[in-house]
């Protein structure tokens, strides 16, 4: 069962993309469907993932304290009150990134790969220590990308670097990765004020793992501290991201991009690049 | 016993070498009048210098110490800060100036950018190994990356992202989208060439002569073109 598990990182480069919202989503969604996860947040300094999952009161021991040994990994990790099968590693405030050692990493990482079927890492913004050691370990990741130019070249900065700087590159591994379109607005991008997806695709050349609507759900289940998936469960954006969970264990699905408005589904292309 | 830890090597200071392609400027008299053909160009591309390594070539300018450090501080006003010398005499040298470099390889200095006359690189130091002559890349080239090939073709099966760039000695093959830099001929060879099967390069060269994207013809974007130098002049053509 060791083997099976999967670690994931949820990382984009740019900040306020999404990633701690999609970390939570797609952790929630796993959970959801019976899998045993944690998420773990790497942003050392600038915590947000106990917030989002509503778990900020609970904090004792943070990943900084695990990868010191001044914790044991059972006394950090923080059950969730909804879903027994999700877990959170949360990330000390107080501490700066350089507290995070890559042999630390390591451990902490190997001790959950037995534990859980899925480690979903919340990488921080930018491509420092916070990051690369995010990545460092992963089998999988996840760009969070917004259909601007700015998100989509930093997006392809990172995909670079999950190529050359994590553990699996460097031993001649690939590791898979998927794009994951946020804040996605049908109308504006049909006025052309965003990229197409078809041009993110191309500039990215990496598989698509979803579209999420922008969607004010989304801010909503951020602010009362629930993924979405679980707190407006019928929402477009929480069907995309419980879509994107699926298609992460290796269900096809068609690509979509859920709408609110009941109409139909606005079918895409399953597209699948290099 | 004793023996055997009196020679037990000591942790050392480790010095490692790393090789960088500078720029040479080439002053030549009269100084003035050459400053202002370097205003001229730097009007078209402000900022060409910046944070790129630069050396002085004194050899045509029989210049005194003051006057050597008069030329930095000119050069300097105008954003070009000189990492060393070269062609100048130890002796007119003092330590508040750039250090005097020596065994530059000559091929280097054909990289100027257009508009000047640099002398083209006649000699080269004739390297008669057997290098491999091109570079094949199977995998996209991301923004920040950086790939130098001085000894022959670059291919590129991918795409080159904004804020990468392709430099090869010789032509550049591009079968995704050119969307970063690409800097072909670098080490002096005009006949060297860029291919892409879409063109939406930020910077493109060829031995040095060079354009950006906002001197590229607007219908040349988007499409597959070639681009070649042809009295030092760089041109592009669509393929299709």
């Amino acid at each position: 069962m060791a083997d099976m598990a999967k670690v994931l990182v949820v990382t984009s480069g740019k900040g306020g993309v999404g990633k701690t919202t999609s970390t939570a989503a797609l952790g929630a969604a796993l959970a959801q469907a019976g899998q045993k996860v944690a998420v773990v947040d790497f942003d050392v300094g600038l915590r947000n993932l106990d917030l989002v999952l509503g778990a900020e009161r609970r904090v004792v021991f943070d990943l900084i304290n695990v990868v010191q040994g001044v914790a044991k990994l059972s006394q950090a990790l923080i059950r969730d009150k909804r879903l027994e099968n999700l877990w959170l590693l949360p990330a000390s405030q107080t501490r700066d990134k350089d507290a995070l050692t890559e042999h630390g990493v390591a451990s902490v990482i190997k001790e959950m790969r037995s534990k859980f079927d899925w480690v979903i890492c919340d990488s921080p913004a930018g491509i420092e220590r916070g990051a690369t050691l995010a990545m460092r370990f992963a089998d999988a990741a996840v760009i969070v990308t917004n259909p601007e130019v700015s998100s989509v070249r930093d997006s392809d900065r990172i995909i670079g670097l999950l190529d050359s700087k994590t553990e699996k590159a460097e031993k001649g591994q690939r590791i898979e990765k998927h794009i994951l379109i946020t804040r996605y607005d049908a109308q504006r991008a049909a006025r052309g004020e965003m990229l197409n997806i078809g041009d993110v695709l191309d500039i990215l050349s990496t598989p698509l793992l979803g579209i999420i609507p922008e969607s004010e759900e989304v801010l909503r289940a951020s602010n009362v501290g629930s993924p979405v998936t679980l707190s407006s469960a019928l929402s477009a954006a929480a069907r995309a991201y419980v879509d994107a969970s699926r298609r992460l264990r290796g269900d096809q699905i068609p690509m979509t991009v859920p709408t609110d408005r009941k109409r139909f589904f606005d079918r895409l292309f399953g597209r699948r690049a290099a | 016993m004793n023996s055997a830890i009196a020679v037990r090597p000591q942790p050392s200071m480790r010095f490692r070498g790393r090789s960088f392609m500078a720029f040479v400027l080439t002053p030549s008299l009269p100084i003035a009048n050459w400053l202002a053909e370097l205003d001229k160009w730097g009007r078209n591309s402000p900022d060409f210098f910046v944070g790129r390594p630069i050396i002085l070539d004194l050899a045509g300018v029989p210049l005194s110490e003051p006057g050597i450090s008069q030329l930095i501080t000119v050069l300097a006003e105008r954003g070009i800060r000189v990492m060393g010398l070269e062609g100048a005499e130890p002796e007119q040298l003092s330590t508040s100036l750039p250090p005097l470099l020596k065994g530059g390889r000559s091929a280097g200095e054909t990289n100027a950018p257009a508009g000047f006359d640099a002398p083209r690189g006649a000699q080269a130091g004739a390297p008669a190994r057997a290098e491999p002559t091109s570079l094949l890349l199977e995998n996209p080239i991301r923004s920040g990356q950086s790939v130098i090939f001085p000894y022959g073709d670059i291919t590129v099966l991918g795409s080159v992202a904004s804020g990468a760039e392709v430099v090869a000695g010789g032509s550049i093959h591009v079968y995704g989208a050119l969307r970063g830099r690409a800097m072909a001929g670098s080490m002096g060879n005009g006949s060297a060439r860029i291919f892409c099967s879409k063109n939406e390069a930020e910077l493109i060269s060829i031995d040095g002569y060079y354009r950006t994207a906002e001197e590229m013809d607007a219908t040349l974007r988007s499409r597959p073109v070639q681009c070649w130098l042809e009295d030092r002049v760089l041109a592009i053509a669509a393929l299709d």
